[in-house]
């Protein structure tokens, strides 16, 4: 049955176990990259084709001078305005039955078009498959009722899974909490960006902190095309009146 | 400055080579037709030699396309759909509307290589003979005219690929779609301009061509400055130290084909032929810088 389905991550609430992580690789079968020895915790340093949860930690300067982590279970995002699905020329790039966003992989020509494109550096090229490869939203587990392996695994309920809808109420509910404690740099995101996401986040700073572009910034490809293909015109015609021109004087000089 | 939090694709040497014979084979088709079209009985040869040189351009194209997919033998999933076998056409994919045009511009190139083969006299096959006879006429005018048009989108469009994403400078500016065609074209002359000496009585056929490539080279300057003006600040991250003997070579294959032509002796034996070659490595250098630099 068709229904329209969400994640909403509340960063206030995630402790960096990487449960998540562990999880969806092993419902997934990813074997993984070898561990990458960073600044912080995170030893798998970004999403990719083998990373389809990612807790980046975040360090901060907090106002009396000390430091704080900041987590965020990052995921692909799900957009609405699919910014992957928008260029794929293959249609391999699909909306599912619950509204998520799937790369099927038997179409998949593996031409990247769409890492290009997506703005959360989502999807990453398996270099054994040939593949672009990014989180199904635990595709085939929502075909029989179960939630995804990482809100499952989640210890804290950092992560939530639900309808979309209920995930947005959730989401504000949580906002308006923790804005009447005080902690006034809260805010979403996910809910205009792209169409609305169904990865709805909860952060403490601005969205750009977390590697997320801005509102301002959550732009999609085909915005460029009208006035590139514009300046390919201009520029067709100026080089064939240039040519005719050169052409047509006499050979000589 | 816009914000860019995007992976890179990796596209690399496959793609750099395919946007430099793609520009080479666009322009010269377009300028092969041009100079059939409004050029007198003397530019024939060098005419049939951009049809000639037009041929293997492309036909690479598509070789190197393959190659560069994860998957190379589904290169057929950009014309079909695989699951409904339906056709795959999206026009606001400059990808899936590029795959289409190359497949097309590939049939006119063929048709046109022939047709010059036959002229020539490389060939007497009745097929190649017939296939001359009938590209004698208005038929044959109407034909390369159509074919060239595919060989501007198929010279420019790659520009546009990069700009329709959301990649550090490649979508943060509008003059790439019109670059690349500009350098195509001016590619596509200087190749012809070498060719053209093989060819008897074609001197002032040559003495065109460098005409066309200093337009073409100037047009190209000034989408390179909009380029930058576009770009603004973000244009730093194409000036790191590994890309300044880049764009040291665009700078020769631009400026210096324009400023040999004015200095004393620019019509000595060799100068016409350094300009030109200066040009292409200029073309190669500026796909190179543009392609790796913005994803690095």
């Amino acid at each position: 049955m068709a229904r329209t389905v969400g994640f909403f991550t509340d960063t206030t609430l995630c402790i960096g176990c990487k449960a998540c992580e562990v999880a969806c690789k092993e419902w997934n079968e990813l074997p993984g990259h070898a561990p990458k020895f960073l600044d912080s915790f995170d030893n798998t340093g970004q999403l990719d084709d083998q990373n389809w949860r990612h807790v980046q930690f975040l360090e901060r300067s907090t106002p009396n001078g000390g430091v704080a982590w900041s987590m965020m279970s990052d995921v692909c995002k799900h957009c609405s305005l699919a910014s992957c699905m928008e260029v794929c020329p293959t249609n391999a790039i699909i909306r599912t039955e619950f509204d998520t966003v799937h790369i099927q992989p038997d179409v998949c020509n593996g031409c990247r078009d769409c890492i290009a494109a997506c703005p959360y550096a989502v999807i990453g090229f398996n270099e054994k498959t040939g593949l672009a490869q990014k989180c199904t939203f635990c595709y085939g587990r929502l075909q029989n009722n179960l939630i995804p392996a990482c809100a499952k695994a989640c210890p804290t309920q950092s992560i939530k899974f639900g309808e979309l809808s209920e995930m947005r109420t959730v989401a504000a509910s949580r906002l308006q909490q923790l804005q009447a404690q005080g902690v006034s740099n809260a805010q979403l995101y996910g809910e205009k960006e792209y169409g609305g996401l169904h990865a709805l986040f909860l952060l403490t700073d601005k969205p750009e902190a977390y590697k997320l572009p801005n509102a301002q910034n959550a732009v999609l490809p085909s915005r460029n095309n009208a006035r590139s293909y514009l300046t390919s015109l201009v520029t067709a015609v100026l080089g064939v009146l240039g040519a005719v021109v050169a052409f047509r004087q006499r050979g000589e000089g | 400055m816009p914000q860019h939090f995007v992976a890179p694709p990796l596209w690399e040497w496959y793609i750099v080579w395919y946007f430099f014979l793609g520009g080479l084979a666009g322009g010269a088709y377009l300028l092969g037709t041009l100079l059939r079209l409004i050029g007198d009985p003397r530019d024939e040869g060098v005419a049939r030699l951009a049809f000639l040189i037009a041929f293997p351009a492309v036909i690479i194209c598509p070789i190197l396309l393959t190659l560069d997919l994860g998957h190379p033998v589904r290169f057929w999933h950009m014309l079909i759909n695989s699951r409904t076998w339906g056709l795959n056409f999206k026009y606001w994919s400059p990808m899936s509307v590029g795959a289409w045009a190359l497949l097309i511009f590939t049939v006119f190139v063929t048709v046109s290589f022939i047709e010059a083969l036959a002229r020539d006299g490389w060939t007497r096959h009745p097929a190649a003979r017939s296939v001359a006879g009938t590209l004698a006429g208005a038929f044959g005018r109407l034909f390369m005219v159509v074919g060239s048009l595919f060989g501007l989108f198929v010279a420019g469009y790659t520009g546009v690929l990069l700009s329709v994403s959301n990649q550090p400078v490649w979508s943060d500016t509008w003059a790439l779609g019109g670059l690349f065609l500009a350098s195509g074209l001016s590619v596509a002359a200087a190749t012809l301009a070498i060719l053209a000496r093989s060819r008897a009585d074609a001197a002032s056929t040559e003495r065109k061509l460098s005409r066309a490539d200093r337009i073409f080279i100037v047009l190209e300057l000034l989408l390179l400055a909009a380029f930058f003006v576009t770009l603004g600040t973000l244009a730093g991250r194409l000036f790191a130290p590994r890309w300044i003997v880049l764009w040291v070579l665009v700078a020769l294959g631009t400026f210096a084909p324009l400023l040999m032509h004015r200095a004393p002796g620019a019509g000595r034996a060799g100068a016409p032929v350094l300009a030109a070659g200066l040009v292409l490595l200029g073309g190669l250098a500026l796909r190179i810088v543009l392609v790796f630099g913005a994803q690095m």
